[in-house]
C-alpha cells in the first residue's frame, strides 16, 4: 500500500497545525517521523489514519481516497498506534490485544484460528505474553506501552503508523521496539513512526520526515539530517559520531537562547 | 493453543445462560406472588380451555402484564445502563444520562396534566414514547450529527434537568391536590395494575431498541481504547452515538413510559456484573439485560411480600437499597485512585 498526502492543511482555530504538508509513505519502508514539540507530527499521523479532518488537501491510499475504500478495508490494511494510550477499562491483556483484531471480525462469531494466531505471535513479538492474563491496570508505563504496540500489530495491516511507540520504554525495550518495527517492515509491511530520539531514526530507519511548523523541513535517507538541519529545527547542536559502522546523533548543547533570555520575553 | 489461552474465554455464555435462567425463574415467581393466592395450574387450565374464570383473568390481565414487564423494562434498565457506561466510559453514567427518560416521565406528564390520560387505555404510555422521541430528537439537533461524547453528555443533562423542571412546573400549575397526587405517585415507577395492551405497545419498542444496542457491542469494545483508536478499528463513531442514542430512547423511554422512572437499576447492575465479563463492555450488554430483569423483578416480588401498604412503590424500593450501593461504589472508586 502507497499512502499519499497532498497538500494537507489543517488548522485548529487559528494555529495552523500542517500548511500543505506532502508527503508519501508505502510498504516495506521504515520511515521516522521527526520534529519538535508541536510540529504537527501527530496530525499528520492522524492524517495519514484518516482521522483527521482536513480544511484543505487530501490523502489517498493507492490512488483511492479512504471513502472509496470503506472504514472496514481501511481499518484491515492500516494500524494506528495512538500516543500515550490508555484504556478505560482494566481489561485483560490478552482481550486488549484482542481488539487488534475487531477489523477482521465476522458477524455472531467469536475468535477464528487466524485471531489466534495473529495475537499470540502480537503477543510475543512485544514482549508481553508473559503478561497477557494480567489486566492492564497492574502493568508499569513501559509493559502498558508495549501492550498496546502488540494491539496495534494484532491487526496485521499493510501499513502501521505508531505514535512515538518507543517513548515510554526503558533503553532495551527501545531498542527491542526499533528492532521489532524494523522486522515488521523488512517483512513487506509499512511503518511509519513518531521518534523523538535522533540516534533511534538514523540507525533504525530507511527515510526520515522532518517537520517543523507544520512543513516538511527534509525528507529523505537519514543522511538529511544535518547538522543544519537539527540546529534549525531543534535549536540544539548535536554530537554526532559511529559506532560498529552505525550512526549516532545526541542532542548536545542548546543553541537557541532560553525562553527568559529572548528578548520578547524579557518583561514577561 | 497454550493452557493460558484456554483460559481466554471467561465462561461467557455459561454466565450469561445462568443469568437468564434466573430471569426466566424470577418472570414465573412473579405470575405466583399476589395479593390473591392463584393456582396456577388451574388458571392454565381455563386459559387451555377458553373458560374465562377468576384464576385465569388474574393471571392474564393482572400477573401476566406484570411479570413481562417487569422482566423486560428490567432488561431494558440494564442493557442500556452497560451501554451508556461503555459510551462514556464512565462506570456512573445511568440510562437516562442522554435525557430519554427525564423526556419520556415528562410526556407522560403532559398526559396527565391535560386529561387524556382518561380518555384511552393508552395515552399515558403513548405520551411516554412521545416524550423520548422527543428528548432524543432534541438531543440530536442541540448535539448535532458529528457531535462529540461530551457535547452529548452535556445536551443530555440539560435535557433532563429542563424537562424535570416542566414536570415540577406541571405540579405546580395541577388545577387540583388529586391530580398532583397521581402524577407524584406515578413518577415513582410501578409495575401494579399494568395491561396486556401496554405490554404490546412498549415490548415491540423495547425489542428494536434492544437490537441496536446490542448491535453496539464490537464498537463498545473498540471505545475502551479511546476515539481515535476505535475509529482506526474501522467503527463510525458518529453512527455509534446515533445507534445508543436511539437504542437508548426506545428501550427506557418505552420502559419510563409504562412504568415511570425507575432509577439506579442501570447504574448498578452493570457495575456489580462489570468483573464477571473480565471488564469487556461488549459482553456486559447482554448480562447486564438479565441482571437488570431479574433486579427488578425480585423488587417488585419484594414490595408484594412486605407487609406495607399502601404498597410501596417501585422506585421507592430500588432507590433505597441503590443508593447505599451507589455510595459504596464511589467509596470504592475514590481508594482505588
Amino acid at each position: 500500500m502507497r499512502i499519499v498526502a497532498t497538500n494537507a492543511t489543517v488548522r485548529f482555530g487559528d494555529r495552523i497545525a500542517l500548511a500543505g504538508v506532502d508527503c508519501a509513505v508505502r510498504s516495506g519502508e521504515m520511515v521516522a517521523l521527526i520534529g519538535p514539540n508541536g510540529a504537527g507530527k501527530t496530525t499528520l499521523m492522524r492524517v495519514l489514519a484518516d482521522l483527521q479532518p482536513l480544511q484543505a488537501g487530501e490523502a489517498r491510499y493507492d490512488g483511492r481516497p479512504a471513502r472509496e475504500l470503506g472504514r472496514g478495508e481501511l481499518a484491515r490494511r492500516v494500524a494506528f498506534l495512538a500516543q500515550g494510550g490508555a484504556a478505560h477499562w482494566p481489561l485483560r491483556v490478552d482481550h486488549l490485544v484482542g481488539l487488534g483484531r475487531l477489523p477482521h471480525r465476522r458477524a455472531f462469531l467469536g475468535l477464528s484460528a487466524a485471531d489466534h494466531a495473529a495475537i499470540e505471535a502480537a503477543l510475543a513479538a512485544a514482549d508481553v505474553a508473559h503478561l497477557r492474563a494480567r489486566t492492564l491496570g497492574a502493568l508499569s508505563g513501559g509493559e502498558r506501552a508495549r501492550v498496546l504496540l502488540a494491539r496495534a500489530l494484532a491487526v496485521e495491516a499493510e501499513m502501521l503508523l505508531a505514535d512515538e511507540p518507543v517513548a515510554a520504554l526503558d533503553p532495551l525495550h527501545q531498542l527491542r521496539a526499533m528492532e521489532l518495527l524494523r522486522s515488521v517492515a523488512r517483512s513487506g509491511a509499512g511503518v511509519v513512526a513518531v521518534l523523538h530520539d535522533l540516534t533511534l531514526a538514523v540507525r533504525f530507519c530507511d527515510r526520515l520526515i522532518v517537520l517543523a511548523g507544520g512543513r516538511v523541513v527534509a525528507d529523505g535517507p537519514p543522511s538529511v539530517l544535518t547538522d543544519a538541519v537539527v540546529a534549525a529545527v531543534y535549536g540544539v547542536e548535536a554530537l554526532r559520531g559511529e559506532y560498529r559502522g552505525e550512526p549516532f546523533i545526541v542532542p548536545w548543547t542548546a543553541t537557541e537562547p532560553s525562553p527568559a533570555a529572548r528578548p520578547g520575553n524579557a518583561g514577561a | 493453543m497454550s493452557g493460558a489461552l484456554a483460559r481466554a474465554p471467561a465462561p461467557y455464555w455459561p454466565l450469561a445462560a445462568a443469568l437468564a435462567g434466573l430471569a426466566l425463574v424470577a418472570t414465573c415467581a412473579s405470575l405466583v406472588v399476589g395479593y390473591v393466592h392463584l393456582d396456577l395450574l388451574a388458571a392454565l387450565n381455563d386459559i387451555a380451555h377458553g373458560r374465562p374464570s377468576l384464576p385465569a383473568l388474574v393471571l392474564v390481565q393482572l400477573r401476566l402484564p406484570r411479570a413481562v414487564l417487569g422482566c423486560a423494562v428490567g432488561f431494558s434498565l440494564g442493557l442500556t445502563g452497560a451501554a451508556m457506561q461503555g459510551l462514556l466510559r464512565n462506570p456512573l453514567a445511568d440510562p437516562g444520562v442522554v435525557g430519554v427518560s427525564g423526556g419520556a416521565a415528562l410526556g407522560a406528564v403532559v398526559v396527565f396534566y391535560s386529561g387524556l390520560a382518561g380518555a384511552f387505555a393508552l395515552a399515558l404510555p403513548l405520551g411516554g414514547v412521545a416524550g423520548a422521541i422527543v428528548a432524543a430528537l432534541t438531543l440530536f439537533g442541540l448535539a448535532g450529527r458529528g457531535a462529540g461524547t461530551m457535547t452529548l453528555i452535556l445536551a443530555g443533562v440539560t435535557i433532563n434537568s429542563f424537562a424535570g423542571a416542566l414536570t415540577a412546573l406541571a405540579l405546580n400549575l395541577s388545577p387540583n391536590p388529586y391530580a398532583a397526587f397521581e402524577i407524584m405517585f406515578w413518577l415513582m415507577g410501578s409495575l401494579t395494575d399494568r395491561s396486556l395492551p401496554q405490554v404490546w405497545l412498549a415490548l415491540p419498542l423495547m425489542l428494536a431498541g434492544w437490537a441496536l444496542l446490542l448491535s453496539a457491542a464490537p464498537a463498545l469494545d473498540a471505545l475502551s481504547l479511546g476515539e481515535d483508536t476505535a475509529s482506526s478499528l474501522g467503527f463510525d463513531l458518529a453512527r455509534l452515538r446515533l445507534t445508543l442514542v436511539a437504542g437508548s430512547a426506545l428501550a427506557v423511554g418505552s420502559a419510563v413510559a409504562v412504568t415511570g422512572a425507575i432509577g439506579f437499576v442501570g447504574l448498578v447492575v452493570p457495575h456489580v456484573l462489570r468483573p464477571l465479563v473480565g471488564h469487556r463492555p461488549g459482553r456486559l450488554l447482554l448480562v447486564s439485560g438479565f441482571g437488570g430483569a431479574i433486579v427488578l423483578l425480585c423488587a417488585d416480588i419484594g414490595v408484594r411480600l412486605l407487609p406495607i401498604h399502601p404498597e410501596l412503590k417501585l422506585g421507592v424500593v430500588t432507590a433505597l437499597i441503590g443508593a447505599p450501593f451507589l455510595f459504596s461504589l464511589i467509596d470504592r472508586l475514590r481508594r482505588e485512585a
